[in-house]
């Protein structure tokens, strides 16, 4: 045994390490990145890849798994819409090694497009579901899922939300390792799906429900405390927030822990109802637990009175918190709490959204596209990434973003209803890898006029630097082929593709301008790496006394580094990466290199 | 249960403050959580890390008006995560502000000056940190969180000495960067002795 302070997802790592899994494949996504980053980090000899993309993580881990390895796949909540064709599927065939796929929601949504609940994939795919909450109790858990996964022979899917993953707790480590040996793959038809076979495991998967949720009404996580006529029911990170209003407010009552939504602990459920007058559920995104309780009272013709958020008592968007907890708990105990009164003299803070870094090669490609399209009615579709902050004022370079690889196509379908617009689309390498190349041939195929910008920062770079197809290195160490997107490009049968430096701010212009010009999809690719994984040039500095003030290098760049400084403008050199576009849209030359 | 917040903007080094601080009260036999803020917010934007030290803790989010001490990075950070303060708690600020892009595009003229006069009149435990003298010492202005850990430290606020922390710095940063930081970590704590 032995402690140590570790983020969630690290602890989700060592705890799928600690349990044998012998092949772990992901796609980066926040907030679950740093569970296969870790596993590759701490490697004792695991197969760990970043697949290409969800689905095929799912897919190669599906192989291994059939043939005894336990496997582990990570996503965010979003990857798993992507994985769900082999999901609903690999339900069906079941596997022989354990097989957790680890799914991330993102309450509040903090870094993500959606508030999906991934509980709610468990009870459509008819899968198993832990829902840890704590980083302790996540490490535990995760060998808990791989033994229900190979008792059941069934996938099963792990779930936390943000405030599991991206927290720090002590975590007490055990140095034995569990060891799984493989049999090796054997040939049988139960591995090939028909229609048969579907119907036959499907009246399978049904007969296993009850006895999953008998067996969870017994699982340690599942758990009763407490008595009077009220209960609380809560699940995940909101039963750490209804344990601290409970212990702040001194309050008492009946506590339902949930640790396994699906198939829900029936059993342990109707023992928790029992006797209870009142029950208020508290849970992040969907009223599942809080609909499963509404059912068995209906079910059993119980009395109880179920509030949550299908009864407007708890928020149902947004993340829940200890001061939304308490309150709730307080108007549901009649425990009368002083709320924080917001200070009323509070001066206007600024005001601080994401924005693309100081440097960053995606300004200036960005810049370069709007100023070729100056006067013109063009349209941009963006796309998931840092260059979603192309947004941001002044550039305002994104109309619409929608999900992973969705550009080009969106680009395709507001050219069909706008033809006299010049239609782009912007995507970066990695999602060019994860599933912008149907969108591709779409486009060469259909014969559509649209203009795709690849943002080539060669990294993933929003989620922190992950390699991919085009970087040539792969999570086992190793360096592999590099894919070039503009040989991808070619093959696909794309005409025009033109390679530019983003930095070289006229000429990249006038390659856009000329890519617009053309029929057919044609593509420019701005190759210049992220701030992070290029060494700085020398910074930049303005001479105050060629800077008339204009302020035209803030209000057409938007860059961090530069600030106003009294009537002139300032560049901030612990920000500044002399990436020099501020010198070439500077009409005064007032701003210079290092000499 | 010492709560704490450290407040500022994506790129400042937050989150590796909050885990020295961690680290070394569990080192201490300490139980220890924290929450971080880590993915699209980190790009220039406002981050806010929860560490809280104690015996038993259930959320890593500490709640409002519950926070013994705010480290903030920036002065409206710092004003921003008021909300948190107890009563009693102290404050521990850097007094150079980062004005953002926002601010010069819509010329709302945001002035860090602005933010400590009112920490001046609302806070009653309050250490500002003039961090410029410090970067010149080090040669660095990557060295903001640890000169503001080492404020911290000084002040009392984390039942956690300097040489602990020191401690913890030796065992876990990269071999380079051990000298640079302590110096910050000692300049910080000098600073914050002074005031």
């Amino acid at each position: 045994m032995a402690l140590e302070l570790l983020m969630g997802n690290q602890a989700i790592a060592l705890g799928a390490i600690r349990s044998g899994v012998g092949v772990v494949t992901g796609y980066p996504g926040t907030p679950s990145t740093e569970i296969l980053e870790t596993v590759a980090k701490r490697n004792p000899g695991i197969y760990v890849e970043w697949s290409v993309n969800e689905k095929s993580a799912l897919e190669v881990a599906s192989g291994a798994a059939f043939a005894g390895f336990r496997t582990m796949v990570t996503m965010k909540q979003v990857g798993l819409n992507v994985a769900s064709d082999p999901l609903m599927s690999l339900a069906y065939l079941g596997v022989k090694g354990g097989m957790v796929i680890v799914v991330a929601d993102d309450p509040g949504p903090i870094s993500s497009q959606t508030e999906q609940d991934t509980r709610h994939f468990g009870i459509f795919a008819k899968l198993p579901v832990f829902d840890p909450s704590s980083p302790e109790e996540a490490y535990l858990m995760i060998g808990d899922a791989f033994e229900y996964s190979e008792k059941y022979n069934t996938p099963v899917l792990f779930r936390p939300t943000t405030r599991v993953c991206h927290g720090y707790a002590t975590v007490d480590l055990e140095e034995k390792r569990f060891e799984v040996k493989a049999e090796g793959f054997i040939k049988d038809p139960k591995w090939a799906i028909f229609p048969r076979l579907s119907y036959l495991n499907h009246l399978k998967m049904e007969a296993r429900q009850p006895v999953l949720s008998e067996d969870f009404s017994s699982y340690r996580y599942n758990s009763l405390q407490g008595s009077g006529k009220k209960g609380i029911a809560s699940g995940g990170i909101s039963y750490a927030y209804t344990c601290e209003a409970l212990s702040n407010l001194k309050g008492e009552c009946k506590i339902f822990r949930v640790a396994t939504p699906h198939p829900f602990p029936e059993k342990l459920a109707l023992e928790f109802l029992t006797g209870l007058d009142e029950v208020l559920v508290i849970e992040e995104l969907d009223p599942v637990i809080e609909k499963e309780l509404v059912y068995l009272c209906g079910k059993h013709h119980l009395p109880v009175r179920i509030m949550g958020k299908l009864t407007k008592h708890i928020q149902n968007a947004g993340e829940n918190s200890v001061e939304s907890v308490s309150k709730a708990v307080s108007e549901f105990l009649r425990i009368p709490i002083h709320p924080v009164k917001p200070s009323e003299d509070m001066p206007a803070l600024p005001v601080r959204p994401p924005v693309l870094c100081a440097g960053c090669p995606h300004r200036a490609s960005f810049y370069a596209v709007k100023q070729a399209m100056k006067g013109r009615k063009a349209v941009f579709s963006g796309d998931i990434g840092c260059y979603t902050l192309g947004n941001a004022k002044p550039l305002d370079m994104v109309d619409t973003c929608l999900c992973m690889g969705a550009g080009i196509t969106i680009a395709q379908g507001l050219h069909r209803a706008e033809p006299d617009a010049v239609n782009f689309a912007f995507i970066g390498d990695s999602t060019f890898f994860h599933t912008g190349i149907p969108g591709v041939i779409n486009a060469v195929y259909n014969e559509t006029d649209i203009v795709l910008i690849i943002l080539d920062n060669s990294t993933t770079a929003m989620t922190g630097h992950q390699p991919h197809p085009g970087t040539g290195k792969t999570m086992m160490g190793n360096i592999s082929e590099k894919i070039k997107i503009s040989e991808v490009l070619k093959a696909l049968g794309v005409k025009h593709i033109t390679t530019m430096n983003p930095f070289n701010l006229q000429d990249s212009s006038a390659a856009v301008e000329e890519a617009a010009a053309n029929k057919g999809i044609s593509a420019v690719i701005f190759k210049s790496p992220c701030i992070a994984v290029a060494d700085p040039a020398p910074v930049f500095s303005v001479d105050s006394d060629k800077c008339t003030g204009c302020k035209l290098c803030i209000k057409e760049l938007g860059c961090p580094a530069i600030v106003k400084d009294n009537n002139k403008v300032r560049i901030d050199a612990s920000l500044c990466y002399g990436c020099s576009i501020c010198a070439q849209v500077c009409p005064f030359k007032a701003i210079g290199g290092a000499n | 249960m010492i709560n704490c917040i450290l407040a500022g903007v994506g790129g400042q080094g937050t989150v590796l403050a909050s885990k020295l601080i961690a680290q070394t009260a569990m080192g201490k036999g300490k139980n220890v959580r924290t929450a971080e803020t880590i993915g699209m917010a980190q790009r220039g934007g406002c981050v806010v890390s929860h560490v809280r030290i104690g015996e038993e803790i259930h959320s890593p989010l500490v709640p409002l008006r519950s926070a013994d001490v705010i480290i903030g990075f920036e002065p409206a950070e710092a004003v921003r995560s008021l909300p948190y303060l107890k009563e009693e708690g102290i404050v521990i600020v850097s007094q150079k502000d980062i004005k953002p892009v926002t601010d010069s595009l819509a010329n709302t003229n945001y002035e860090g000056t602005e933010m400590l006069d009112y920490l001046k009149s609302h806070v009653k435990r309050l250490i500002i940190i003039d961090v410029e003298p410090i970067f010149a010492a080090c040669g660095s202005t990557r060295v903001l969180n640890i000169a503001l850990l080492g404020a911290a430290a000084a002040a009392g606020v984390f039942d956690i000495s300097l040489a602990e922390i020191e401690r913890t710095i030796e065992h876990k940063l990269p071999q380079q960067f051990i000298a640079m930081n302590l110096k910050a970590l000692r300049a910080g704590a000098k600073t914050a002795i002074k005031e």
